[in-house]
């Protein structure tokens, strides 16, 4: 055994045995720690498996922001926790959701265990046509040119989940600003970090999306972290939060998939097929793709963030 | 050249798992959470950079020795800004007071993060 799969195998047993104490936990907070840990965790998983865009994107949003919204719930659910687990469910339907858990969990396994082999895969015909558009990071081949339409509809999903948080506005702060207001002394150490780390943050959120042409990263995990340094001013009091209302956030919210749906268009019109690039044309439209996508994503990932509109407009 | 590399490689590596382990101890063992704090510090801050020291040399551009040193003081800043502020929360749930609560004389509920409130 070398040492790799040794290091693996620690790594596997870490992952499912943090699994499971993140759902025997009782208390919400500390459920919610483990979560956070198992997330930072399965990064390293997919780093192990080369799949080091998913490993990103899963540090950024599972161990990242992830984390954030759900400690923000815990929070949330501090005052009424002793009451609700004081509660417990029945004996049916707790067998119920057991059997339900184990019938999920066997599928699954199934699915797994019982691939044809060889496995169906798609990578020889993506790597054939890497050539097409002139990038040289097979995942943004497929996110941003083979499989786009998956992506555009991933955007809108972000969006409808954000109208879904602001549809919990109270009808009198329609319009006004999300979350509640963050106070913190303004020569402290969160002050300190919110004016040293954004600057250092900006470069590398572009970077990330910059170099996702031709090697790991890309629009969303480049858009989480100018969400976590907008959200980190915002926390820190440098920054209020903008009403929900103004029309420069609205454009900002619609800016990626808008670009998206025209070009995909344009497209339909002029090449024949809905989302088709031009021959020699591909890197420079994609790219203009996901410098409006970068925006979107971190603004509606920030909003998510701070919560339903629960203020008027005015500080 | 290289034998002297990899001695250092496996030196400060070594130095640097032995602060990870030690750190660990102490954040298990230390019995209140300011000294648990101070022996998560040792490490982040001493623990990483031995590891990031004992790496340089397999760096292979100098771009990606900057790149490691970077990630070092990254780690760094945020390891010291959040032991701050949890001491701060904890100095606070001491003394009585929640970290985190509403402002008595403004509108609107408020979420703290600064420790106590200045009178």
């Amino acid at each position: 055994m070398t040492t790799a799969s040794a290091l693996e195998m620690v790594l596997a047993a870490v992952v499912l045995g943090l699994a499971v104490w993140t759902i025997a936990a009782r208390d919400t907070f500390a459920a919610v720690a483990g979560f956070i840990a198992y997330g930072l965790l399965l990064a390293l998983v997919w780093v192990r498996l080369a799949a080091v865009d998913v490993a990103l994107t899963e540090a950024a949003i599972s161990g990242g922001l992830g984390g954030v919204l759900l400690l923000g719930a815990a929070a949330r659910l501090r005052s009424s926790e002793t009451l609700a687990s004081a509660e417990r469910p029945g004996g049916v339907l707790r067998l119920e959701v057991a059997l339900l858990s184990a019938a999920v969990a066997a599928a699954i396994a199934a699915a797994v265990l019982f691939l044809p082999d060889p496995v169906p895969t798609l990578a020889p015909a993506a790597a054939a046509n890497a050539g097409a558009t002139s990038l040289g990071n097979p995942v943004t081949n497929v996110l941003m040119a083979f499989r786009a339409m998956d992506t555009l509809l991933e955007k809108v999903v972000l969006l409808l989940a954000l109208v879904g948080v602001w549809s919990l506005a109270p009808d009198r702060f329609w319009g006004g600003r999300p979350g509640l207001l963050h106070y913190a002394d303004p020569q402290g150490v969160l002050a300190f970090l919110a004016r040293l780390l954004p600057p250092v943050g900006i470069v590398f959120g572009i970077y990330i999306l910059w170099v996702s042409a031709d090697h790991p990263g890309g629009a969303f995990q480049g858009g989480t972290v100018l969400a976590a340094m907008w959200l980190l001013a915002m926390m820190a009091g440098l920054a209020d939060a903008p009403p929900v209302s103004r029309r420069w956030l609205r454009l900002l919210l619609i800016a990626g998939p808008v670009v998206f749906l025209i070009v995909g268009l344009a497209g339909l019109w002029l090449w024949d097929a809905f989302l088709a690039y031009p021959a020699g044309h591909a890197k420079p439209l994609i790219l203009a793709i996901e410098f409006a996508m970068v925006l979107t994503i971190a603004v509606t990932l920030g909003l998510l963030l701070a919560g339903a509109p629960e203020r008027s407009a005015e500080p | 050249m290289s034998v002297a590399l990899d001695i250092v490689t496996i030196t400060a590596v070594s130095a640097g798992a032995f602060f990870f382990l030690a750190g660990t101890v102490g954040l298990l063992r230390f019995p209140d959470a300011l000294t648990r704090l101070h022996a998560l510090t040792k490490a982040d801050n001493l623990g990483l950079g031995l590891v990031v020291l004992g790496l340089l040399p397999r760096a292979d551009s100098l771009r990606d020795g900057l790149k490691l040193i970077c990630i070092w003081l990254l780690v760094l800043l945020a390891g010291a800004t959040v032991s701050q502020l949890i001491a701060r929360v904890a100095l606070a749930s001491e003394a009585g007071a929640p970290g985190t609560r509403q402002r008595p004389d403004s509108p609107a509920p408020t979420a703290r993060h600064d420790g106590p409130q200045p009178p």
